[in-house]
């Protein structure tokens, strides 16, 4: 079994004139956190865009496992255990938190059973289950439409950690979250990660949870990859300070 | 709320028989009522999911058609009910494959488009549709039995008030299930489940074959209470009614639509037989006054009664 899960080569994809992707060579590591940092609009999403099959690259591949799944469908990219969390959370804002993760699990074992419901007790057991690792118990029962931004944005990652993936993209994940919870809520979210063995990868603005929480730091600019390392190196390279960190603390105070 | 419903259903089923024995010129009306719930069940399926067709008359139709077409060889309702209601079913399969790609008013046109094309091919093939004249059905038999055109009506009565009971009770199972919970949320965010793996295409197009199998059920009771079809009935103004009765009722829950076509059909007959040309403009006035007071129809108008009383 090879020791890297994902691998990007050459990704490149332009929007009009704005290079999005401008040759991105990445390998994801089996097991690591991989955080992503880099300014607005230096192609991050992007990048989570192409490997989920939202988006297609114009050239170069992205191997899961060893296969080729560029350009594949989203539903198909989902099957082979690559899952992912939105920047701007996705619910369905018509049910209630328990019945997003609920659809969540049904979406893995199968939506086939037109009279068996939704919330049958297996189900309901580990929605309820996953929503008290995530501190979400109290809400559980509120529509997702009544939610404030941090409690969307966990039940969002929630409803993406119910799919079981084995690799999972985190766009922004503590970003709506309150100050005060953001290391409670990552150190939860890492447990809950690490105990399913999942890889994650996770673009993230907060450096003090880079620097505590990741494995290596892909450092994004103007869609190219500028630096890659762990957290403690990256961090102290003066140019990244200068171009990625100097705004990042600009851009949150 | 789920036991008051099954109470509710329990008393409005006693009701309509107890109108039916009172007054027997209604049962015609009541069984149409019934069957026309049926087709707008189906409506109600795909408005979860925020889609609203404009064209299942084209199920009714059919559904009708294959009854006056297949009733001189099989004179049986009994088989020929099962038989419409496949054959639509068959004919929501391959339509609803090319309209499950579409949303919103690109669906509701498609669907209207497809059933217009349906309607003048039964008034232009003159030779096998008889035009608009239309075919006259035959009594069939019941179980084997030829019955007399009364008890003929009775059956057909009670068979509908059956099978709106079955179909309804299995509607509110669908769609307390993934696959009619799906439904909404197709509405709400269809991208998130393809980023779950959830096949939004194949969930609203299980529903749409759904909603072509209720259609041409619907059909095939209305052909043998009629007993004389016409194109009239794939006309686009015959699935705005489907419609209309599905707003009207409330799409909120599974008695809905037949709340919404036994009033759309009494406040009809009452209102064709006193004012004969003003009775669409009542119930024109009825929708109005049910959608400002009460969004929900008349099921949410019963919702909140109950919950004020409780
Ligand atoms: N679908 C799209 N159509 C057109 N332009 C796009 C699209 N998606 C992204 N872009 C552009 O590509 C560039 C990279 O966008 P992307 O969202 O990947 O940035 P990002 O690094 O995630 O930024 P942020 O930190 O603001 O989320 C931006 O200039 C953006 O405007
Ligand atoms: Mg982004």
């Amino acid at each position: 079994m090879s020791d890297v899960l994902l691998s990007a080569q050459g990704l490149r994809l332009a929007f009009g004139g704005v290079k999005a992707a401008d040759g991105i060579d990445l390998d994801v590591r089996r097991g690591e956190f991989l955080a992503i940092i880099g300014p607005n609009g230096a192609g991050k999403t992007t990048f989570i865009n192409m490997t989920t099959g939202y988006l297609r690259p114009q050239a170069g591949i992205i191997t899961y496992e060893g296969q080729a799944i560029t350009g594949m469908a989203p539903r198909r990219i989902v099957a082979r255990g690559i899952a992912r969390s939105f920047q701007l959370p996705q619910l369905f804002t018509e049910h209630t938190v328990l019945e997003n993760v609920a659809l969540a699990i049904a979406a893995r074992e199968g939506p086939w059973s037109p009279l068996a419901p939704l919330l049958r007790p297996r189900w309901r057991e580990e929605a309820v289950d996953l929503l008290e690792r995530f501190g979400l118990t109290s809400i559980a029962g509120a529509r997702a439409d009544a939610l404030n931004e941090g409690a969307r944005k966990l039940a969002d990652i929630a409803m993406a950690v119910a799919l079981k993936p084995r690799l999972l993209l985190m766009d922004e994940p503590t970003s709506g979250v309150a100050a005060n919870e953001k290391m409670e809520v990552v150190e939860t979210l890492a447990r809950v990660l690490r105990a399913a063995q999942v890889t994650a990868v996770f673009v993230e603005h907060d450096m003090d949870v880079v620097e505590r929480f990741a494995d290596r730091v892909a450092v994004w600019s103007q869609g190219r990859i500028a630096a890659l390392g762990p957290p403690a190196e990256v961090l102290s390279d003066p140019q990244v300070q200068r171009d990625v960190i100097g705004i990042e603390r600009h851009a949150a105070a | 709320m789920r036991r008051t419903e099954t109470l509710l259903a329990i008393g409005g089923a006693a009701l309509l028989v107890l109108l039916a024995i009172l007054a027997p010129w209604l049962r015609f009306v009541l069984t149409i009522a019934l069957a026309k719930g049926v087709a707008v069940l189906g409506i109600l399926l795909l408005l979860r999911a925020g889609q609203v067709s404009f064209g299942h008359a084209l199920y009714l139709s059919f559904g009708a058609y294959t009854v006056a077409f297949l009733a001189p060889a099989m004179p049986e309702a009994l088989i020929l009910m099962p038989v419409a209601m496949l054959l639509s079913g068959l004919l929501g399969l391959v339509i609803g494959l090319f309209v499950s790609r579409y949303r919103d008013i690109f669906f509701s046109m498609l669907n209207l488009a497809i059933s217009m094309v349906f309607y003048s091919l039964l008034e232009k093939l003159y030779h096998y549709t008889k035009g608009t004249d239309g075919i006259r059905v035959g009594v069939p038999r019941f179980l084997g039995m030829a019955l007399e055109r009364d008890q003929f009506e009775w059956a057909m009565f009670g068979t509908a008030l059956v099978l709106a009971l079955a179909i309804g009770c299995f509607v509110r199972l669908y769609l307390a299930s993934p696959m009619g919970q799906a439904l909404s949320a197709i509405k709400t965010r269809e991208t998130r489940l393809e980023f779950m793996g959830l096949p939004a295409r194949a969930v609203l197009l299980s529903a749409y074959v759904l909603s072509a199998l209720m259609g041409g059920l619907a059909g095939s009771i209305i052909a043998m209470t009629t007993r004389h079809v016409t194109p009239l009935l794939g006309y686009w103004t015959v699935s705005g009614e489907l419609v209309f009765i599905a707003i009207l009722g409330g799409a909120g829950a599974a008695l809905g639509p037949f709340l919404g076509a036994v009033t759309f059909e009494l406040v009809r007959v009452y209102a064709a037989a006193s004012f004969a040309d003003a009775w669409q403009a009542i119930l024109g006035l009825v929708l109005l006054g049910v959608i400002l007071f009460f969004s929900r129809g008349l099921w949410g108008m019963v919702e909140s009664l109950w919950r004020r009383r409780a």
